[in-house]
Formats: C-alpha cells, structure tokens, sequence
C-alpha cells in the first residue's frame, strides 16, 4: 500500500532536456571532429563528444540511482544543504593549485635556464606561460571561488543550492572548460590575448557554463531565509556579473569556420589594446580581488568567530570599488598608442581606487579586534590575515606603479612579475588555502589533520613568497634603470642582452621562491588528505559549523 | 536608527546592525576617519590632475589640459634634446675621414661609443656582445680577417655585406664538392687540410692523396700552401682559427655541402656615421691592421 501513496518516478523536463541536449552536441561533434582542419582541433572536437556522451551516461545513471522525490529543500526545519559541487570544486582546486604551480617553477627555471625548453614546442616558454597563469588563476582560483560561493551563498541564505542538474553542470563544464584550455596551449591553440587565449569555442562553451553559473547563484539568493544578502554574497555577485560581461567584450570573435579553431577578433589596433586591458585589469579586479574579497568576508569572521568590524565600511568600498575598478585598465597602455586622455583616466582612477581597496584590508584585519591571540594559536587564521596584508600592499603598490612617472620605470620590467606575484602568491592564493583548511573539515566532518603542518606550510611559503617578490623587485628596478641609463656622450649604457644577463641571479632566486611555495602547497595536500581519510568524526561541539547535510 | 538595535558587541562595546548570517554579525563602526579623509584627498588630486592634462573625451578630440602636454610631443622634445647634445660631435663623425678619427682622442671616445651602442644592437646576436664570434660568425678580436682588417676593409664589409644579395656586396663562396670528388678523396682532402695547422691526421690518413686533391681542386682560392686569399675571402687554413670547427666531420661537411655565411649590408639601415663608428669601434677590438 505504502507503494502505492510513492509518487511515480519521473525524469524532469532537466534531464530529459539536458540529456538530449548532450547526446545532440555529442553528434554535432563527431561531424566537427571528422571535417577538422588540423588534427588538434579534431583532437578537442573528440573532447567534447567523450565528455557528451558522459554527461549523457550520468544524468541516465543518476535518474535509475536517485530516489524518486527530488531532494527536499528542508529536513526538520533546517535547510538541506547541497555540499557535492562544493566538495568537488574544492578537491580539483588543491589538484588545478598544484599543476599550476609546478607549471610556474618550470617556467621559472625556464627563464634563468634556456635549455629547460628542450627545443620541445609543446613545453616552450611560450606555451607553458599561458598554461601556469590560466592553471593558477582561472583553474585554482576559479575552483576556489565556485566551491566558496556555493559554499557561502547557501549558508548565509539558509537556503539549498537552486537546481537539481544545473550545479554540477557549472563545476563539471567549467572544468572541462580548463581541459579545453589547458590542452589547446600545449597544441598551440591560442588567440593571442593574455588571460584570455582560449579560442573561439572555449569562449561560447564557457559563456554556456557562466551564465548557468550566475543563474544558480542568483536562484539561490531568491530563496533566501534571511532579510537581508551577506556582504559576501554582493563581491560574489559582482564577482561573477562583471566576469561575464568581460568574457562576452574581450572575446568577440568571428571564427574562420566552424571546422577551425581559428577566428580573429572584431576590434582592431588600439581598441582591441583597451578592451583587452579593460577585459585583463578587470581580470584582477573582479576575478581576483572581488570574488576573493568574498572568501575574506565569510571565512575569516567565521574563524576568527568575531563579527565584521564595519557595516558602513563594507557599503562604502564595495560600491566605490566596483565604480572605480572598471576604469582603470588603460594604466596597462601607458606611454603607448593610447590617447593620452585614457591613460590620464586610467592612472587617475587607479589611484582613487587605492582607498577604496584598502577598505576590504581594514574590514579583514580590524574584524580581528578582540582575537588578536588566535594569531598565535591558529596558524590558518594567520594564513588569512597575512593575505589581506598582503591584498593591502598589493594595492597600494598598483596605484602607485599606475602613475606614469613610476610606469615609466616599472613597466615591461620583472616588477610588475613581482607585483602580480605578491597579489597572486600572497593574496590570492592564502586566502584560498585558509578557506580551504576551514572548508575541508567542515565539508567532509573530520578534524582537520594537523595545525602543526599549516604552520609548517605557512612558514615555508612565506619564505617563498618573500624570495620570490623581494628577487623580482630588485630584478625590476635594476632592469629599468639598466633600460633608460645614458652616457655621458648621450648613448644607451647597457644593450637588452646585458640586462638580459644581469637578471640572471634574480630568476635562480625567483625560481627557488617558487619551490618553496609549491612545497608548501604540498604540505597542504598531505595534511588535506589525511583529513578526509582519517576514521574519526568531528565531534559536533566544537563544530557548530558542520553542514546540516 | 541606532535604538532599534540593542545588540551591542562586549569586546569593542560597538553596536551591532542586529543582522546574523551562519553566526556572522556586523558591527556598525563608522568609517575611519584617516581612510575617509584620504580617499577625498586621492579624488580631488584626479580632478586637479584632469584639469592639467588632456583627460575627458569630447566627440571629436579630448579636454587639453591647462599645460596642453601630449605624450607624442614630449617624444620629440626627448629626441631632439638627445640630438642637441650628441649633434656636435656627430657632425664631427660624419665629415671626419676614417683615418682622422683614429687622431682625435675625443673623437674616437665618441665614435667608440656610438659603435658600442650599435655593435650590441645590431652586431652582437651573432658575433657575440664582446665580438668573441661563434660557430659560422668570425671572431672580431683576433688579427685573423677573411676579407681584411684595415680601416677601409672593415668599413665595405659593414657597408655592403658578405653574400648579401648587394650589389657591391663581397662575393665569392665555398662550393660544395659533393659529386665533384669521390669521398675517399674528401677525406683524405680533411685530413690534409687539418695537417696544414698542424694538427694530427687520422690513424691511416692518405696525406699524399690529400695534397693531391688538393692541389687540384682547393689550392685555387686557398693558396698553394692554404694561407687562403682576401680577395675571395678563403681562409688561410695553416693558422689555429677555425670558423666552423677543426674536427675533421665538420671540415669534411663544409667540403660536401660548401660554405657560404651571410653578413647584412647594413648601409641604408644605419646612417653614415653609425658604420663608421662600427668600423672604428671593430677596429679598436685589437686585430685591426694598418
């Protein structure tokens, strides 16, 4: 009789569609990779039909597994969170994390060791640098902010993930996007435009995947408990509206043909100069900075178990922060064909915008007034704060090399290497490994393995972070003022290949920072791992913030 | 506003917004007043700062700027400043004649340093930042020239290349052999060729042979004895200085396969003065010959 009351068991209008839309892009695919016109296009077009296919087979696998009523949103009044995309998202994240960052010490060691290149293509410098910064920003990074958002946006709405499907097609398809790319560089499929080198049809797969992206999240915040969006949830949001906008500028291309994966792009001379530094600052500055500004403004109240120091502050930045950033990325195109009226506007927001940067770094660390002890205690706490003090030199440091007198010097020089590495190394990536050690025990129920390894992690990339950008710095400055020196007859002191060979002793340095940081991102592996295999539950006290799941 | 939220935080005695997330709550500080002030300061700097330069973009052009700077102006007074202080001398250069310059001290510490700047730009991806030369790109330093070390040799070689495709480019080339001679032939040439300098011949090496070939077919453009010839600039090939290599496979490829290096005419890519302080400043490595 029970079985009779059970409702029938259906395939949603989702899966159904979503299972017929694969098995069509599987078809379409198959045609592609038959008429290709190189091999590796042919080579990506089958990609794309093995990975249709298997999302066929798994939406056809989960419907016969999945009980026949859909998830409930509640159990027992409490929201039933839906943690699987997070724990994916953060799983591919430590593996993106630690590709990259070994892509980063080979090409390092490339710079200061010519004949690491082996006269092999697919691992030239060339080739390689686009995999470590995609690897490191779009694959780690964007790993993080998907498994943090999802993360986040459920628990500060006390609602579950929108979608049934649509989550683990955005972590899945992004990723798969990151293959694409990936794949595509070491075959010498690029566009050309840094951080935004994948192809035409990377670009349409991803703009699927993104909007996706942006649709869960905001279904999400539409099914909120609370009265009011998290501080976080706004950079979040932000984070992801403006990335989609940017992809959508920055990749305005016409393909040769649907059989090649080459096209080329609608703007032409100095504005495809603009809009790539709008689309590539804006990179940084909603990618990097908003969607990690987010991480800051959950993970370390949450750890620090102490509330947001300002409200009013939080308003205040956020607004001029987004206002501001969007403007500034002429100050990539100083001294170049660019009018001078832009690069006026681009270095004079970049400097309006160091205040409202260092709103987020006042917000972060103030927050921890009254727990300063834990900074002793808790070594992923301190992991966290010495990010943001490392987001608050960064962005004073980018203001300040966006005016054109220090531009002048600075660009085209291993400073900017450096300075982009004090955001990445320091910023970004502490950020994501203090949210990371929270989240992994969180996720997963366990205690976290050893506080005693993250403070081993935390010293030994510290040192690493401090060769690599202190190297950098020295690097930079000596090679622009080695650029720019006269004689007194009025000639250049120095050719490019004596600067060349004057760096020599800083890339070694640079490059052994980086093994430093990698071991240091090894560390956190090992300590990740024997979290998540260890037999001992949390014991719920003193984790009040286990997941209802 | 405040009273409706009594929630006051213990530690900093600060009032909360009264909102909690997952165990989040917000203080309700005021913005700090350093950060306030030092924000507006960073905005009224941008302003005065549009006010100075071109900065806003008006539908034909920009607003100028009180000073009217332009970047592509400011290039040019760069330029022309660079011009005024070497023109003097680079006069000077320009009329002197080559043997002149050897003369005048000054002169020649201007003529050097141009040719420094030069060299490193134009000459150094193959002859090496010091002239130290490779494999297939001679030695600069040494006395040993193919088609001469004075003054005026150094200055045509600059000016019209070698095997350049110029007209009046310096001609005349190693032919491959391939074909021509049977190679036993050729290796018994090589190893003549390395006996020439001295160097030891191979174990069973047919030196009568050698010689024969190469009175027969090399000692034309080499010379009877192999002390080479200017004119065609074949290498004297009784010295130590080898241009490709003294192993004996390397010898025997350059006999199979010729030789024929190519230097860039570098008139009309370089002004006058320029090559002539390249020739100078080559000269003044220590081979140049009277």
């Amino acid at each position: 009789m029970a079985n009779a009351l059970a409702p029938q068991k259906q395939m949603t209008f989702g899966e159904g569609g979503l299972a017929l839309t694969f098995a069509a892009l599987a078809a379409l695919c198959i045609v592609i990779a038959a008429k290709a016109y190189t091999p590796e296009y042919a080579f990506h077009a089958y990609l794309f039909t093995a990975a249709s296919v298997a999302a066929v087979f798994a939406i056809i696998n989960r419907y016969y597994d999945r009980p026949a009523e859909r998830a409930p949103l509640t159990i027992d009044g409490k929201p039933n969170y839906n943690m699987g995309p997070v724990k994916f998202a953060t799983v591919i994240a430590m593996f993106w994390g630690i590709a990259g960052f070994t892509v980063g010490l080979i090409i390092a060691l490339q710079l200061a060791f010519p004949l690491l290149n082996f006269d092999l293509p697919w691992i030239s410098f060339g080739r390689l640098r686009p995999l470590h910064t995609s690897a490191v920003i779009f694959a780690f990074g964007g790993n993080v902010l998907l498994a943090t958002s999802f993360y986040v946006v459920q628990r500060t709405s006390r609602a579950r993930l929108a979608g049934d499907l649509a989550p683990w097609f955005v972590v899945l398809g992004y990723n798969f996007f990151i293959l694409i790319a990936g794949t595509g560089y070491l075959l010498g499929i690029t566009q050309g435009k840094e951080y935004a080198e994948p192809e035409w049809y990377s670009d349409l797969w991803l703009t699927v995947v993104w909007v996706t992206y942006l649709l869960v999240f905001l279904a999400t915040l539409w099914r909120r408990t609370e009265p009011h969006i998290y501080v976080a949830n706004w950079f979040y949001l932000a984070f992801i509206v403006t990335i989609a906008v940017l992809h959508l500028g920055n990749n305005a291309t016409v393909p040769v043909s649907i059989f090649s994966s080459k096209s080329y792009i609608v703007w032409s001379g100095v504005q495809d100069a603009m809009v790539q530094w709008w689309y590539g600052h804006n990179a940084v500055g909603f990618f990097l900075t908003a969607g990690f500004l987010a991480i800051m403004y959950y993970f370390i109240p949450k750890r620090a178990e102490r509330p947001v120091y300002s409200y009013r502050l939080s308003i205040i930045h956020f607004w001029a922060l987004i206002f501001l950033y969007i403007w500034a990325g002429p100050h990539h195109l100083h001294y170049t064909a660019l009018p001078d009226w832009a690069q006026t506007l681009g270095m004079t927001f970049s400097i309006m915008l160091w205040m409202p940067s260092w709103g987020g770094m006042i917000n972060g660390i103030m927050t921890l007034s009254g727990a300063w002890d834990k900074l002793r205690t808790d070594p992923v706490l301190r992991l966290m704060v010495v990010s943001v003090a490392f987001y608050g030199m960064s962005t004073f440091e980018g203001p300040m090399m966006s005016i054109k007198i220090v531009n002048s010097l600075s660009h085209y020089t291993d400073w900017t290497i450096g300075h982009v590495h004090s955001g990445a190394l320091g910023w970004v990536a502490y950020i994501s490994f203090g949210a990371i050690y929270c989240l992994v025990p969180w996720l997963w129920n366990r205690p976290l393995y050893s506080l005693k390894l993250v403070n081993w992690h935390f010293w030994v990339s510290t040192v690493g972070i401090v060769l690599y950008i202190t190297a950098m710095w020295v690097s930079g400055i000596l090679q622009g003022l080695m650029w720019r020196a006269y004689t007194s007859l009025g000639f250049l002191e120095y050719s490019f290949v004596e600067t060349v060979e004057a760096m020599h002793p800083f890339y070694v340095i640079r490059a052994l920072g980086g093994f430093l940081f990698l071991c240091g991102a090894l560390i956190m592996v090992w300590n990740l791992w024997k979290t998540v295999n260890s037999a001992e539950k949390a014991e719920t006290a003193g984790l009040a913030l286990a997941p209802a799941e | 506003m405040a009273d409706e939220h009594k929630d006051i935080d213990a530690v900093t005695g600060t009032a909360t917004t009264g909102h909690d997330w997952d165990g989040i709550r917000e203080l309700n500080t005021p913005l700090p007043r350093w950060w306030l002030w030092t924000f507006y300061i960073t905005i009224v700097w941008a302003i005065g700062y549009w006010v100075v330069y071109p900065a806003w973009p008006l539908l034909t052009g920009s607003t100028e700027g009180v000073t009217a700077w332009h970047a592509r102006s400011a290039v040019v007074t760069d330029l022309a400043e660079l011009k005024t202080q070497r023109g003097p001398m680079m006069d000077k250069l320009s009329s002197a004649a080559l043997s002149e310059i050897a003369g005048s001290p000054q002169l020649l510490d201007f003529a050097r340093a141009q040719g420094r700047v030069a060299f490193a730009d134009n000459c150094a991806p193959c002859h090496g930042a010091g002239g130290g030369g490779t494999k297939g790109y001679p030695n600069l330093n040494d006395d040993d020239w193919l088609w001469g070390g004075k003054l005026d040799d150094i200055v045509q070689t600059l000016r019209f290349g070698i095997r350049s495709g110029h007209d009046k480019a310096r001609q005349g080339n190693m032919p491959p052999f391939a074909g021509v001679i049977k190679p036993n032939e050729i290796s018994a040439v090589a190893d003549f060729a390395r006996s020439l300098s001295g160097l030891p011949p191979e174990k069973g090496a047919d030196l009568a042979l050698g010689k024969k070939v190469f009175a027969d077919n090399c000692a034309v453009c080499h010379g009877p004895e192999g002390k080479g010839n200017r004119e065609l600039g074949s290498p004297n090939l009784t010295d130590k200085i080898w241009l490709y290599g003294s192993d004996k496979a390397t010898i025997e490829q350059g006999i199979l396969n010729g030789r024929g290096g190519v230097m860039p005419n570098w008139e009309g890519r370089l002004s006058e003065p320029v090559i002539k302080a390249l020739a100078v400043y080559v000269y003044t490595f220590g081979g140049g010959e009277k």
